[in-house]
């Protein structure tokens, strides 16, 4: 029976939900040792594939085979005892635990009803050892990075000797120097013998890791293809059904007047002494992409906290179409600019609100949606489902849909619908694509450049190189809180751009005068 | 409003349903404790637990006993009457404590700004002499006065959490302490305290006393002072207390409902409340909305104290600094079972009102003495609290039949979001953690 070829395969999974069919007849086997892909847009079904996997939905129809033979899985312990273990995208950790206690969770090995930590703490160090997987065992989650919590998540599933391991999409958090650490990673446990099953919706990622690709779309199954076979541009196709741009195509820009004007800007540090954004100057101007590139962390965050006015500047001027805003209140600053904030969670919705509630978040004073006091619920529904309707934001019940039960790329979609229908000079988008499909990202950018080409100017900031590359007309790079270059994305490459964000290579002086 | 959604699986009614699914497990357990005692104790008997079960369900239709010794039933207009009285101030707290939630705070210093109301109520009450000042105007100066006490009171440890980030709980709990002993402090030894009534020691002079100038010296008699007005209740309550409270305090929660779901100031209240991050990037002054919702929570304590004194039948037991009073505690029973909703308040509070009456009755007609009747009691009030816990059991159970594709990376909102309250009191140590300077202060 052990000869099967396939460590795990999920034959003819069919989930139901009242209206939806979730898994329409998906089959997906994982060979032993292989790193294979799960694709699909948000909503194609991939969570509810793993879900069923997991044990915490049963199929209608269907089975599940390890190693060739039926197994139930009826709970998440069965598919633990199976030897499946899974880094979710939200990391399940417990912040004030040491990373120690984190990783032994649940599997401590006690004696007598003691912990018995040491020997707990030799096979974790046995395990980073053999991988590479440093993490400083005794400091507490909450103090270390996003890249050192998954690397603790990696190592839970690896004290419990899994052998099947799942990643949901684990490089949406990572820098690019961790994502290439994490494909470095993976590849080591395929060549161990471990089979991993990596869910993702970056083409790049899953061209250059995987071996096999599963494509899922709206709940369907639409085949499963070697890379070696195939590219970027096929497997786009599969996963949204429609040949999808990758490319962003845009005209030469035509910039004209300057609309922000930055100089001398310093934000201070939190909790430390030194400034997070140092000394920053320069303009961007109606009609063109202006991106700020760098590895997260060298202040990008802050330099546009001070810019709308969410964090105070210590120094510096902030022109904005020929006004000074440094000092001015946030809603003031919004009668010019609009913002796509990084946190779309945090910042961006409020989350228990229905979608007509954020799509107002700015304007319900506005005379169109109150009148003395009282908000016009007529006015600010047929509002937001004009916006709905123009920008194609999808959702369960439309206007009243809660926006915590949105998808990620229609929540972001609907905050881009928000702020670019303000109509305001100035768009501050940061990483207005983080997580999301190709499909979203395509339609993102086709906006980002429409609203440029209708003469608003436009201050990306984002971290995806790819995304720098194409669709900014100048680059500045941050690195730690200065801006060390600006490079025109026409006569540059990505090697390039590296160097500077990895501070290597600078070419403005009068920044690093302080 | 959104007519797609079947009745059944609507917000609303997955609201209510567990608010009523809580207290019919309250009663339930009641019942069975009241059984257990009944059966266990030879002065009660069997005769006296069924009877007392029947009182625990339906003790506000009880009229006594008959001749023959034998619980008689139908409408009680004294009972009904009291319950409505007794359901003002209860009523205004559970508003107090709601209005706080919905904007993300846990408003535990209800009992604070109560005493502070009393305060002020009675010292303009009893100060003004209404030979001078018409009744009715004394009546409503006292009444805004004492509301203006309790949002001042309360806006205390909304200042402190909005600009020092301090956990607003601790600061009420602190306000408690000293409202308690600065009100003490305020009446021992002053010219309020009833001397009239020579067995009341420690009490102070009930509103229905008016300051009367009698022979060139001022005194207080008995019915010169301020009553809250009937406004007819009690010829439909004849034996009662009621007055023309109820009225009010159903208008006020009305009020608060349009507030707070209807005005640009409800949404940006809530906004603060649901996501102080998200309503500062939107423009919206965190810092001002924060101390206005705990102002407004506080003068809603302070409308359940000023109608409860105002009612002129009820005295102040001055001695308070060793004691908070309990109404301003039971606002919270009373907003988590209406899930913070204003117009659900009215009911919760008649509720809590009720079972008040049901527990009386208990002790006056069985053998169940007013000990075990106030444990029975407060296991009706804890379970019935419990409508979060019910709502989230329903709302998972739906979740788990229709929400499949969705729930693709949100493993817990379910839980989070029916939980308001617990996240009200959990999200502010983080707010702590993540402390940020206004911006907009500039």
């Amino acid at each position: 029976m052990d000869n099967s070829p396939h460590v795990i395969e999920m034959l003819h999974i069919t989930k139901e939900f009242p209206g939806i069919i979730a898994n329409d007849d998906i089959t997906l086997q994982l060979r032993r040792g292989e790193i294979h892909a799960l694709l699909g847009e948000n909503g194609a079904g991939k969570s509810t594939l793993m879900s069923v996997l997991f044990g915490l939905y049963q199929p209608e129809k269907g089975e599940i085979r390890k190693n060739g033979q039926k197994v139930k899985i009826n709970n998440p312990n069965d598919a633990t005892a199976l030897g499946i273990g899974m880094v979710h995208q939200h990391f399940k950790l417990i912040d004030v635990f040491t990373v120690l206690d984190n990783i032994i969770l649940g599997a401590e090995t006690t004696k007598m009803g003691f912990l018995q930590k040491k020997a707990a703490r030799e096979k974790v160090e046995a395990i980073s050892k053999k991988y590479g997987l440093h993490v400083d065992l005794d400091a507490k989650v909450e103090d270390i990075t996003v890249g050192m919590q998954q690397r603790v998540e990696i190592l839970k599933m690896l004290y419990r000797d899994n052998e099947i391991l799942i990643f949901d999409e684990p490089t949406a958090v990572l820098t690019p120097q961790e994502i290439d650490e994490l494909m470095a990673t993976m590849k080591e446990f395929a060549k161990e013998g471990k089979s991993i099953l990596f869910i993702s919706h970056k083409l790049n990622e899953i061209m250059a890791v995987a071996d096999r690709v599963s494509v899922l779309r709206k709940g369907k199954y639409i085949g499963t293809v070697e890379t070696k076979d195939t590219d970027k541009q096929s497997l786009s196709n599969m996963m949204v059904g429609r040949p999808v741009q990758l490319e962003v195509t845009k005209q030469e820009a035509k910039p004209s007047d300057v609309i922000l004007h930055v100089e001398n800007f310093i934000v201070p540090a939190k909790g430390r002494k030194d400034n997070a954004v140092n000394k920053v100057t320069f303009d961007v101007r109606a009609g063109e992409i202006v991106c700020i590139a760098g590895i997260d962390g060298n202040g990008q965050t802050e330099l546009v906290h001070g810019l709308t006015g969410l964090d105070k500047c210590s120094s510096g001027t902030v022109t904005l179409c020929g006004e000074d805003i440094s000092k001015s209140s946030i809603r003031s600053r919004g009668t010019n600019m609009s913002h796509i904030p990084e946190d779309r969670h945090k910042h961006g919705l409020i989350l228990d609100f229905t979608l007509e509630q954020n799509m107002v978040l700015q304007r319900y004073q506005e005379p169109r949606f109150q009148k003395a006091g009282f908000i016009k619920p007529a006015a600010v529904r047929e509002y937001a489902e004009e916006l709905i309707g123009e920008y194609d934001v999808r959702s369960g019940q439309g206007a009243v849909t809660v926006a915590r039960s949105m998808s990620g790329g229609n929540q972001q979609k609907a905050i881009i619908a928000r702020e670019i229908d303000r109509d305001k000079p100035l768009i501050v988008a940061v990483q207005p694509t983080r997580g999301l499909d190709v499909g979203a990202i395509e339609y993102i950018h086709g906006q980002l450049v429409a609203e440029r080409d209708k003469g608003k100017a436009v201050l990306l900031v984002s971290l995806e190189l790819d995304e720098v590359m194409s669709l900014s007309d100048r680059i500045l790079v941050m690195y730690e809180g200065e801006i060390v270059g600006e490079l025109d994305p026409k006569q540059t490459n990505v090697q390039e751009l590296g160097l500077y964000m990895a501070g290597a290579k600078r070419d403005r002086k009068e920044a690093s005068e302080v | 409003m959104n007519n797609k959604t079947p009745l059944l699986r609507r917000d609303g009614t997955v609201k209510l349903l567990s608010s009523l699914l809580s207290i019919v497990i309250g009663l339930v357990v009641g019942g069975l404790i009241v059984l257990l005692v009944g059966a266990g104790n030879k002065s009660i008997g069997i005769t006296g637990a069924w009877e007392g079960l029947r009182l625990i369900f339906a003790g506000i239709l009880s009229t006594g006993r008959d001749a023959a010794g034998s619980l008689t039933w139908g409408f009680n207009p004294a009972n009904v009457g009291n319950m409505l009285f007794r359901a003002v101030p209860v009523i205004m707290t559970g508003l107090s404590v709601a209005v706080a939630f919905k904007t993300g705070l846990f408003n535990i210093g209800a009992p604070g700004q109560y005493l502070m109301s009393t305060m002020v109520t009675l010292i303009i009450a009893l100060s003004i002499p209404t030979t001078a000042v018409p009744a009715g105007l004394v009546w409503l100066l006292a009444f805004v006065g004492g509301m203006v006490a309790g949002a001042l009171w309360g806006a205390i440890p909304g200042i402190v959490k909005a600009f020092l980030n301090i956990n607003e709980v601790l600061a009420c709990i602190m306000t408690n302490w000293i409202a308690a002993n600065l009100v003490t402090w305020v009446f021992d030894g002053s010219v309020y305290r009833n001397v009239v009534e020579n067995t009341k020691t420690g009490y102070i002079y009930s509103t229905a006393y008016g300051l009367t100038e009698v022979d060139g010296v001022w005194t207080y008699v008995k019915g010169n002072g301020v009553q809250t007005a009937k406004m007819g209740l009690d010829k439909i309550f004849p034996g009662s207390q009621v007055n023309g409270g109820i009225i009010i305090a159903i208008l006020l929660a009305v009020l608060v409902w349009v507030l707070m779901s209807k005005t640009t100031l409800g949404y940006q209240l809530k906004a603060c409340g649901s996501n102080r991050h998200a309503a500062r990037y939107a423009g919206i002054n965190d810092k001002r909305n924060i101390v206005l919702s705990m102002a407004i929570a506080g003068s809603m304590a302070g409308a359940a104290a000023s109608l409860y004194y105002l009612s002129g039948n009820t005295e102040f037991y001055w001695n308070t600094y060793q004691s908070l009073p309990a109404v301003g505690f039971n606002g919270i029973p009373v907003a988590l079972l209406a899930m913070s909703n204003p117009i659900g308040v009215i009911f919760s509070g008649v509720f809590m009102a009720m079972l008040d009456i049901v527990g009386l009755q208990l002790t006056n007609l069985t053998a169940y003495n007013e000990f075990i009747t106030d444990v029975i009691i407060a296991v009706i009030v804890y379970l019935s609290a419990f409508s979060l816990v019910i709502r989230t059991l329903l709302t998972a159970r739906k979740k788990s039949r229709d929400d499949g594709p969705n729930a693709n990376a949100d493993s817990e909102p379910a839980a989070a979001e029916a939980m308001p309250a617990a996240d009200a009191a959990d999200a502010t140590p983080a707010d702590a953690a993540n402390s940020e300077q206004g911006g907009e202060q500039a």
